[in-house]
């Protein structure tokens, strides 16, 4: 039996005396994948930032204490006149400059590939100036220095290849499968969350259903996260 | 050249020297207004130093940084914008530095006199200048990763708030050795021209840095020669100076 890396219990955030998280409680396996679902609204990126303490809340959150985060965010607005490159921006985690290329490499950014998309020479380019996926994938590389245990990743879109047909998903599961690395990460695609997590956490401002993906799914949670008429489920069964 | 122009030049280098290298960092924060405005809140400072017989500088770093200890404590526990706050703090003080400051000494508080600077002053700006260069060089990587992201930079426990504290007392810092010779109405200028024009030409963090520091230090230094020998009031031309260098690098800005 393998202890819990993150245990959360009775979590609450309000803003101007409006609830967005209304007593959460659950607890994330080491090197488990746990997702977080729910519609728009429903809370899950606050939730991201409680777990990070971005924001105040009323509860506990209490991580275990040789947790190493990286965190993704969804997405950055960058100034594209921003006079940073992408190998400066490496570098305020990592002065090795063999690391950075180790973990570049890790997001499908190779020496002399064969298409500039690919290739380490992305390095210097400005931040501002990089493609979403691009910056996602160097967002990612970010998150991979300093030797993270935990990955949070908020919302990583699958339509992002990391070379060729791997997309972001495929990189998680391939990490994970090389060490000791705890993921949880906010989606919106249940065919996703069914492939790769190990637990699942629905959210509509209250926690609607928790564990595995393939039992805690069902007609009835779905119903309290997107309501009656919702026939995702159908979409993905066939 | 007489050694008082050495000494002008020396002192206005290395004002312009750190007011580039701090400015670089407030036209990313897209703080570009806030040296400006601070430079105001100088103003009452210099008139009670004024009154009361102490370098003028003194009080200026004083006054800043009430300012700025004030304006940090009200946007870290209020909802008003930081924006805002600045702005009312450098209207009110300009309004009671205007009533109390003796209106001889007004002019000189307003667009600085490079006359009146002397040994002392050169010794505050050494010591000020240095401790600025050495306190901004050890937040750099901070202060810049909270300009991509502030959620990324408090994600690796990064003390945001008192990085943010850190930096506006450096700002005033670098405000109150400015305002001697340029005075509180055109210190603000010397933050951000040169660090604009750097970014104008830079592709890179380091080249951005090294840029600001240099044209800020060249702006000061040929303002001051071009200012002594047409006889013009310094303040200006080395504003203007600095001005032109902006005019050229937007010329020949690589598109």
């Amino acid at each position: 039996m393998q202890e819990d890396i993150l245990t959360v219990s009775g979590l609450s955030v309000e803003f101007d005396n409006h609830t967005v998280l209304d007593d959460i409680s659950f607890a994330v396996r080491r090197d488990s994948t746990m997702a977080i679902i729910g519609p728009n609204g429903a809370g899950k990126s606050v939730l991201f930032r409680s777990l990070l303490n971005l924001i105040p809340y009323k509860g506990t959150v209490s991580w275990s204490e040789d947790t190493r985060i990286g965190y993704v965010p969804q997405k950055l607005a960058i100034d594209k006149e921003l006079p940073l490159t992408v190998y400066e921006f490496l570098s305020f985690k990592e002065k090795s400059r063999d690391k950075i290329l180790e973990v570049m490499g890790a997001v499908g950014f190779l020496k002399e590939a064969n298409h500039i998309h690919n290739d380490t020479r992305v390095l210097k380019t400005r931040i501002g100036n990089l493609s979403g996926g691009e910056l996602q994938r160097v967002l990612i590389a970010y998150a991979l220095l300093g030797k993270p245990n935990v990955l949070l990743f908020d919302e990583p879109t699958a339509g992002v290849d990391i070379a060729g047909e791997e997309t972001v998903y495929g990189l998680i599961h391939k990490l994970k499968a090389d060490k000791d690395l705890t993921i949880i990460f906010i989606s919106h695609e249940l065919e996703v969350v069914n492939k790769y997590a190990d637990s699942v956490l629905c959210l509509n401002k209250e926690k609607v259903c928790f564990g595995p993906p393939k039992t805690a799914i069902d007609k009835e949670s779905l119903e309290k996260m997107y309501g009656e008429e919702t026939h995702i489920y159908h979409h993905h069964d066939h | 050249m007489t050694t008082n122009l050495l000494l002008l030049l020396a002192v206005g280098a290395l004002s312009g020297a750190v007011s580039g290298y701090l400015g670089s960092f407030m036209v990313l924060r897209r703080m570009s207004l806030v040296g400006d405005a601070l430079s105001h809140v100088a103003l009452p400072g210099i008139a009670v130093a004024l009154a009361i017989g102490v370098n003028p500088m003194l009080g200026a770093l004083l006054a800043l940084t009430l300012a700025a200890v004030g304006i940090w404590y009200l946007s870290d526990h209020s909802e008003i914008y930081p924006e805002a706050l600045v702005g009312i703090f450098f209207t009110a003080s300009l309004a009671a530095g205007i009533l109390i400051t003796p209106e001889v000494e007004l002019l000189e508080a307003l667009f600085g006199d490079i006359d009146k600077i002397g040994p002392i002053d050169a010794i505050f700006t050494f010591i000020g200048a240095v401790t600025i260069f050495a306190v901004t060089m050890a937040v750099s990587k901070k202060l810049l990763l909270m300009v991509v992201s502030k959620d990324l930079a408090k994600s690796q426990k990064i003390k945001t708030s008192k990085i943010d504290l850190i930096y506006l007392l450096l700002v005033c810092g670098v405000v109150a050795l400015g305002v001697k010779f340029l005075g509180t109405l055109l210190t603000g200028a010397m933050v951000i021209i040169p660090a604009v024009t750097a970014k104008n030409i830079a592709g890179n963090i380091k080249a951005y840095q090294i840029l600001s520091v240099v044209l800020g230090t060249l702006a000061t230094a040929a303002g001051i020669l071009i200012a002594s020998y047409f006889k013009f009031p310094s303040g200006p031309t080395i504003v203007l100076t600095a001005i032109s260098f902006f005019i050229f690098s937007f010329v020949f800005k690589k598109r």
